[in-house]
């Protein structure tokens, strides 16, 4: 196990765009403890996506569940993840291990159903909603080059309409 | 700390901005709003020369758009942001003694302030007062919601406040 460096923006590598994973052998378990190890060693990171430590391939970590009274589904390891769908809109802060001394609000779906591979290979489907679909949302734009940065929304946004959206999307 | 207050006009940014970045100088963190038809710059500027001289650089172009300027000796401090905790949102009609009732309350249960903005909406007849505020504290957010509640029975405003969980990924 090893800590890994992490691309810190205006680094121009944090803006690729990753490749899927094609094998799952051994090397790629032993970068996925790396890249864990790397996103614990964080201050408060509850997930971290391959890009940001420089391997330009599709695996995201998240792992939300030192956070008290929020439903999880504990330790994900996301290998070609691939949201299935959204539902509702959410407003929240956030930050990222790539962009230090900075937090913004951005708009994320409130609900999420995800697809993805374990680290065998194994296919896997999520449905989960609020601070876990976040972190997954804000980790797999990594893996399209983007950061919290391209989707910042002003400070005025209302963070407490969340439970307005919420009404409006249940009328559907 | 340079601080421009005049009447609004389209061009105020760039012109001001242009001025300091041709003579040198380097921008930091700004607040830079519109109140009540005035335009507002706060804004840190680095400057290699005295106050006076940054005020004269500026002096010529702040007159030509009716902006008052001022220039304060600040420290900078840049890459230490206090992260907020909490978010509180206030609105009722408008009166005087709203922002002080609720900040003090906030005040009183522990509530550092980082931001404060608030808007007058509402009709001219019927004014109503809109107040976001960020901060941080080390209390239970219980203990804010406390005491905003009594102040919102006792003094007819609406209260809300959240915690600001950021996710960090």
């Amino acid at each position: 196990m090893a800590l890994m460096e992490i691309l810190v923006y205006p680094d121009p590598r944090l803006k690729q765009i990753s490749e899927p994973v094609e094998e799952f052998n051994d090397d790629l378990r032993s970068f996925i403890e790396d890249l864990e190890e790397t996103m614990r060693n964080g201050p408060g990171g509850v997930g971290i996506a391959s890009p940001q430590v420089g391997r330009f391939e599709r695996i995201v970590i998240v792992d939300v569940s030192s956070k008290p009274k929020i439903k999880h589904h504990g330790r994900l390891i996301l290998i070609n993840p691939e949201i299935t769908a959204y539902n509702g809109f959410a407003v929240g802060r956030e930050g990222c291990m790539s962009v230090p001394d900075y937090t913004g609000n951005v708009v994320r779906a409130e609900a999420i159903e995800l697809a993805a591979q374990d680290e065998y290979g194994q296919e896997q489907t999520f449905e989960m909603e609020g601070y876990e679909a976040r972190a997954v949302q804000h980790e797999m734009d990594h893996l399209e080059g983007l950061l919290f940065l391209d989707r910042l929304v002003s400070r005025r946004t209302d963070l407490f309409q969340r439970k307005a959206y919420k009404k409006a999307g249940s009328k559907k | 700390m340079l601080t421009l207050v005049g009447k609004d006009q389209p061009g105020i940014v760039a012109k001001i901005t242009s001025c300091l970045y041709e003579s040198g100088c380097n921008l930091g963190e700004a607040s830079m709003t519109r109140l009540g038809g005035n335009f507002t710059i706060m804004m840190m500027v680095k400057f290699d020369g005295t106050p006076e001289a940054l005020e004269s650089t500026v002096g010529p172009i702040a007159d030509s758009l009716e902006l008052r300027c001022h220039v304060d000796l600040i420290e900078g401090n840049l890459h230490r942001h206090v992260e907020p905790n909490v978010q509180v949102s206030v609105y009722g009609a408008d009166r005087a003694g709203i922002v002080c009732e609720v900040t003090g309350t906030l005040a009183e249960a522990g509530l550092n302030i980082l931001n404060l903005e608030s808007d007058v909406g509402g009709s001219e007849e019927n004014p109503i007062y809109i107040m976001r505020i960020e901060g941080v504290t080390s209390q239970e957010i219980e203990k804010l919601e406390d005491a905003l509640a009594v102040l919102a029975r006792e003094k007819n405003v609406e209260t809300r406040i959240s915690p600001i969980d950021v996710m960090m990924g």
